[in-house]
């Protein structure tokens, strides 16, 4: 990251703006990066923890009534452990130091209800949703590209299509995509299984159900600057030196057109996960999406912070990376 | 290039009639489903057929029947209103909770802005629907945590929207013109800086109505929000989720209802927005 070049023992640099200064000015920059980041986990893990200092009645209470299923008042024998487990018994600033201890050593918590570290519970649902989300993000842009670079800059009939497409797509409910994806390709055609099932096919509908919205969502970004940048001198040139059309549509103006889209990575990824509380929902499918819904239901607060708390940590990294990739992508970014 | 400006308008005005026609017209079904649903079904949504159980969409049931023989079509007008209150609701939540901190981190004293700034990056990295989680997590669910939920959930990227619009306009010419002329900063402020950025807010509260609506039918549909004996459309979502193998039109026709009422949010404000640039 602090990236001190060798070529800082180049002799007629100019002074002020050589490469030392440059490569000053880039490590600044990215400390702000980072911190910024650090800044944006340490508030998410805040929040995360007055969620749960904030859950009404008596949290050693609602763990024991969660445990045995039955709800009915403790005695303080009963819970007199509890508190000492969880850490109920300190001050609430103690607790919060805990928490942002525990968080340090990469622990989240304990379920209330299953009594084990919440990091355990999400490792064991975290691959199939990984996996669904991944494939939602590559799906949406692949479809993104092709959808626009069909009808971008074709005239108008193509371009209201285009456009009307993508917020038809981008303003549809995923249960609602979903189902009907679910009732078309499975039950009536039988493509697909129809329940839960692994490998690569049981992915193609849950999947798809993520990518729409989404890529009708990146497309109304990628289209305007799409159309923008087809009207500017150097797509002319491009196409005064012999360049066939979709070589500069591929080549030149996509190169440009990509950073809007590029730049909702993150959010979108944050997007596909939340999508896929609603998806996993609608296909039965196991992850982290279902550990979540079962989790607000039964008010098991740890496992729900640490799924919000990770996806904030996901979040900042994404944007991180992408920070690092702006400058190979369009020179003129500084690093 | 002249040709082009010279032509342009003729071409563009008419083209966007249809479009603002047809939204005023869905607008006005909403209105009127949502304030007098008897007018649009006058059966009752809550009469039951037992003799009629899960029929398909006919001409008697027009979208069909619930698993006790419940018109779905009754059903989903006199659930309008429900479904209308929690979106304007939440809209209304979002708006506030989004125009308060953009308030605050654009136009108060360096530090506390700075912290404001910092309070929407952070809100801005949980996703919608994993806020709102959080929030039904603690206060466990019902129609008003719903409202506050959802509102909570979308609101951060409005305040990110609200703060650019403001410091578009706190940093702009005229702004720096009216500093230049002596005006005090708080006639500034009120005369030109918040007309002027807060006057889209009414486009985009009309287009983050249809974004609430959809986003409190999730939650309902993961039984999250409104509990099914309600004919609210995320309820009949939920109701409607177990017998989607035997009787799809129990969740896709709820759901067209709302996708219809989301496109319709879209293009309301689609069509504000233009009517309110002030170069048109």
């Amino acid at each position: 990251m602090t990236r001190t070049s060798p070529e800082t023992a180049v002799p007629d640099a100019p002074v002020g703006d050589g490469p030392t200064a440059r490569s000053g000015a880039a490590a600044r920059r990215w400390a702000g990066r980072v911190g910024s980041a650090v800044i944006v986990v340490w508030g998410a893990a805040t929040a995360a923890f007055l969620a749960q200092i904030a859950q009404p009645g008596d949290r050693a209470t609602a763990v024991l009534n969660l445990r045995t299923g039955q709800v009915q008042e403790r005695s303080p024998d009963e819970l007199a452990p509890i508190n000492a487990e969880y850490g109920f018994d300190r001050s609430a600033p103690g607790q919060y130091l805990d928490y942002l201890g525990g968080l340090l050593r990469g622990e989240l918590g304990t379920s209330y209800q299953q009594h084990r570290p919440v990091w355990d519970v999400i490792s064991e649902q975290i691959a199939p949703t990984l996996a669904l989300s991944v494939t939602a993000l590559v799906l949406a842009w692949v479809l993104m590209l092709a959808w626009v670079l069909l009808t971008a800059g074709r005239g108008r009939v193509a371009a209201g299509w285009g456009s009307a497409v993508d917020s038809f797509l981008a303003s549809m409910p995923q249960y609602w995509l979903g189902v009907v994806l679910l009732l078309g390709f499975a039950y009536g055609l039988g493509l697909f299984p129809v329940v839960g099932g692994s490998g690569p096919v049981a992915l193609v509908l849950p999947a798809l159900t993520l990518a729409l919205p989404l890529a009708g969502f990146l497309a109304q970004s990628t289209r305007t600057e799409f159309e923008r940048v087809l009207e500017q001198p150097f797509v002319l040139s491009a196409r005064l030196r012999g360049s066939g059309d979709l070589a500069v549509r591929l080549r030149h103006v996509l190169r440009h057109a990509a950073f809007a889209p590029l730049t909702l990575t993150g959010w979108a990824l944050g997007a596909t996960i939340s999508g896929a509380v609603i998806v996993e929902t609608v296909f039965t499918r196991r992850g982290i999406g279902r550990t979540l819904v079962s989790a607000v239901e039964s008010q098991d607060l740890p496992i729900v912070t640490g799924i919000v708390v990770l996806t904030a940590v996901v979040y900042v990294v994404i944007n991180l990376v992408l920070d690092a990739l702006y400058p190979l992508i369009d020179p003129r970014v500084t690093p | 290039m002249t040709t082009t400006i010279e032509t342009s308008p003729p071409e563009t005005v008419p083209a966007r009639r249809p479009a603002g026609r047809t939204a005023g017209a869905a607008t006005l079904v909403l209105a009127v489903a949502g304030l007098a649903p008897w007018l649009l079904a006058p059966g009752d949504p809550d009469a039951i057929d037992l003799a009629a159980t899960l029929r398909a969409p006919s001409a008697q049931h027009w979208f069909g029947t619930d698993e006790i023989g419940r018109d779905l079509y009754t059903r989903i007008v006199h659930g309008t209103g429900q479904s209308l209150t929690i979106g304007l609701g939440a809209a209304g939540v979002a708006l506030v909770l989004a125009v308060l901190l953009a308030l605050t981190a654009t136009l108060t004293p360096r530090p506390v802005a700075a912290a404001a700034d910092r309070v929407i990056d952070v809100l801005f990295a949980f996703p919608t629907l994993l806020l709102a989680l959080l929030l039904v997590s603690v206060l466990s669910p019902s129609p008003r945590t719903l409202v506050f939920a959802v509102g909570v959930g979308v609101a951060p990227g409005y305040a990110r929207m609200v703060r650019a619009q403001l410091l578009g306009v706190r940093d702009s010419p005229y702004v720096e013109a009216a500093t230049a002329l002596g005006h005090r900063r708080r006639r500034i402020v009120a005369r030109h800086v918040l007309p002027n950025a807060l006057r889209p807010l009414v486009a985009v509260f009309a287009l983050s109505v249809g974004q609430c609506v959809v986003w409190a039918s999730s939650l309902s549909f993961l039984g999250l929000g409104v509990a099914p004996p309600a004919s609210e459309w995320g309820a009949l979502l939920e109701a409607g989720r177990s017998y989607v193998t035997v009787a799809g039109w129990l969740v896709v026709l709820p759901g067209l209802a709302i996708v219809a009422l989301a496109v319709t949010a879209t293009a309301v404000g689609r069509v504000l927005a233009t009517r309110l640039e002030p170069g048109e």
